[in-house]
């Protein structure tokens, strides 16, 4: 656990920074701090491992008061990731990995072979250890990056952008990765961005700071886009919060109908037999949904063969079936047939649902969450 | 006095006169060696800590190049004749050239150490404070290694330098190379004669090359990581 207890930072230009800012970063959760350039992100960061030092107030880890220890020790059990790796260009990735390790006094030998196996952990080949970081591309790096912070297995990891140098393709990939590895590791993670987006998709809390270093807000993400705090906040979380916190709304078991579906490799006549409204779903041998044909599309000449996969419509997302209903609508609204195709968690199909079903249920949801907070309202009060 | 018992004078003749004054002219040239690379060294010994100031604390930068640019527009026979008196030495000293060239050499490497910490990237740098690196653990194994690069390529100017500054000082009696041109100069009444010039000329380029070669060979092996990366 991190606390800060009134944390203040005064830059010597008279600059503030940070302006008593007290919240808490439960252990083995993610912390998110965001808000707009310059609100002191950075600076709230680095006095956590005292790059830089507070002008006032306190940070205990464990409450252990970090002002107490020396800095160099308390470094080495803190993990560490910038937005450029800031990789050593010097050396080979196996030896940037086991860089604290070295410090620690560690043997070489053992650092070394702990290294590698943080390269499958983070998704890094084997065959890259001998390279230097100028050969690699800024999303490897990137994982290198991880790789070193997780290097002495410290109980924290301060990540300060980690990912908002990389396309938007890698970053999400980055980020599935970080959710998953997290879930192993269970680090207390104080993560920055100025992502509200990201700040969302990672948090387990977000810290909404504001410029001068003053907290907003700090709530899990569904408390944040449902009851942002202030206009502030609310402005900042964005104009489509209400689309996004469905994303964190369980779907429920979902009212799914039967649909009607053609295995691959089976006759085309027979999915002509079984389309609704021009469109069949098909699945392979075990059930699970390949894709929509559209019977009416398929070429004269092709229309005594087999279902193949060339035929197939790959557009429309799956919805699980314990999943949100963010994921529920999106696999109505893209689907092609316009019939939303849901799974069980071995991704076998279930049935399908329409974008007019979801609605409802996403109606069913907001009703009931009024209610409650109008309970909530009149206990407070 | 020295005879010219090679009796052509044309410049070609270098080789014949070598041969006739080797002995001679192969301790010149082991003087020039180490008059010209020792300054070099103790001339980066001094300069890593002035760089590294100079680095640390920005505002020393600026005046500490004014500085070591006026050094550097000292003439160079002018440096040689006032250092005896400042040091306390008697003109023709051994210890005058090796003094004068070292002022030359952290005139010109100071800059060169503080550009070459300036190379470093600055995430670099924040990283490895992040991961616990002191201060001078730092220095040694992060940013020496990653400045070698611009150390390098300052030091092979300094040498090449030192080589003809080193001759300046034969031609005021220091034993070096430059004591070749010295005679040359003799032998030239009344008519010309070139062998010794030549020569002279010859086993400056020389010097200054191997000189030059080594240099590039250490900072190779210095940076494995560059050619790695060039071989991209
Ligand atoms: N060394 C410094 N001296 C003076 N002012 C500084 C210094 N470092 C940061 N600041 C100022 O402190 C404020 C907070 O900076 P900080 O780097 O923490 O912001 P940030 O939230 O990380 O911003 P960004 O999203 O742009 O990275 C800014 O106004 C910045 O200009
Ligand atoms: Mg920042």
């Amino acid at each position: 656990m991190i606390r800060f207890e009134s944390v203040s930072k005064v830059y010597p230009d008279g600059t503030k920074a940070v302006d008593e800012l007290s919240l808490v970063a439960p252990s083995r959760q993610i912390t998110v701090l965001v808000g707009p350039s310059g609100c002191g992100k950075t600076t709230s960061l680095r006095m956590i491992n005292r790059m830089i030092e507070p002008t006032g107030g306190r940070i205990f880890i464990d409450d252990r008061d970090t002002s107490t220890e020396s800095p160099t020790s308390l470094r080495r059990g803190i993990g560490y990731v910038i937005q450029h790796a800031g990789l050593f260009p010097h050396r080979t990735i196996v030896d940037n990995v086991a860089t604290v390790p070295y410090l620690l006094g560690q043997d070489k030998k053992q650092a070394r072979k702990r290294a590698l196996e943080l390269f499958e952990l983070v998704g890094l080949p084997a065959n890259f250890a001998k390279r230097y970081p100028a050969q690699l591309s800024g999303g490897q790096q990137q994982r290198v990056g991880v790789a070193r912070a997780l290097a002495a297995d410290p109980p924290v990891m301060l990540m300060d952008e980690p990912f908002s140098a990389v396309d938007p393709v890698v970053r999400a990939q980055l980020q599935q990765e970080f959710l998953r590895l997290q879930g192993d590791l269970g680090k207390t993670i104080v993560f920055v961005t100025h992502d509200i987006d990201e700040a969302i998709k990672l948090g387990d809390q977000v810290a909404v700071l504001r410029v001068g270093g003053r907290l907003a807000q700090i709530a899990t993400p569904a408390e944040l886009l449902s009851s942002p705090a202030d206009p502030f906040v609310a402005g900042f979380v964005g104009r489509d919060r209400g689309y996004r916190a469905l994303g964190f709304a369980s779907a429920g078991r979902l009212p799914v109908s039967d649909e009607p579906t053609v295995r691959l490799g089976s006759d085309l006549s027979q999915a002509k037999d079984r389309a609704r409204d021009g469109w069949v779903l098909v699945v392979d041998d075990n059930n699970a949904p390949v894709g929509w044909l559209a019977v009416d599309r398929v070429p004269d000449d092709a229309l005594t063969g087999q279902v193949t996969p060339e035929l197939v419509n790959l557009g429309g997302t799956l919805a699980k079936e314990d999943g949100t209903l963010r994921e529920a609508l999106d696999s109505a609204l893209s689907s092609p047939s316009g019939r939303g195709v849901v799974v069980d968690g071995d991704g076998r199909l279930l049935g399908t649902i329409t974008a007019a079903e979801v609605l409802e249920r996403i109606e069913q949801h907001a009703a009931a969450s009024r209610t409650a907070g109008a309970q909530g309202g009149r206990a407070a009060s | 006095m020295i005879v010219a018992s090679s009796a052509d004078s044309s410049p070609w003749h270098f080789w014949a006169y070598f041969l006739d004054h080797r002995h001679e002219d192969l301790g010149w040239l082991w003087d020039h060696v180490w008059l010209s690379a020792l300054p070099v060294v103790i001339g980066l010994a001094i300069s890593l800590p002035l760089g590294y100031l100079a680095r640390r604390y920005r505002w020393v930068y600026p005046p500490m190049l004014s500085i070591t640019g006026l050094l550097y527009t000292i003439p160079s026979i002018a440096l040689f004749v006032i250092v005896p008196p400042l040091f306390g030495l008697k003109s023709l000293d051994p210890l005058q050239v090796p003094i004068a060239l070292t002022v030359y050499s952290v005139a010109l490497l100071v800059r060169v150490v503080a550009d070459g910490l300036a190379s470093v990237p600055d995430d670099v740098l924040q990283s490895a404070t992040a991961m616990g690196f002191g201060r001078v653990r730092r220095l040694v194994s992060v940013e020496l290694p990653i400045a070698v690069p611009v150390i390098a390529a300052g030091l092979r100017v300094a040498m090449v330098s030192n080589v003809s500054l080193v001759a300046v000082a034969g031609t005021i009696g220091m034993n070096n190379l430059g004591r070749l041109f010295d005679q040359g100069i003799q032998l030239s009444t009344p008519t010309a004669y070139y062998p010794p010039i030549v020569l002279g000329i010859v086993l400056c380029v020389l010097l200054a090359t191997v000189f030059d070669v080594v240099i590039v060979l250490a900072n190779r092996a210095a940076t494995p990581w560059r050619r790695a990366v060039a071989a991209r």
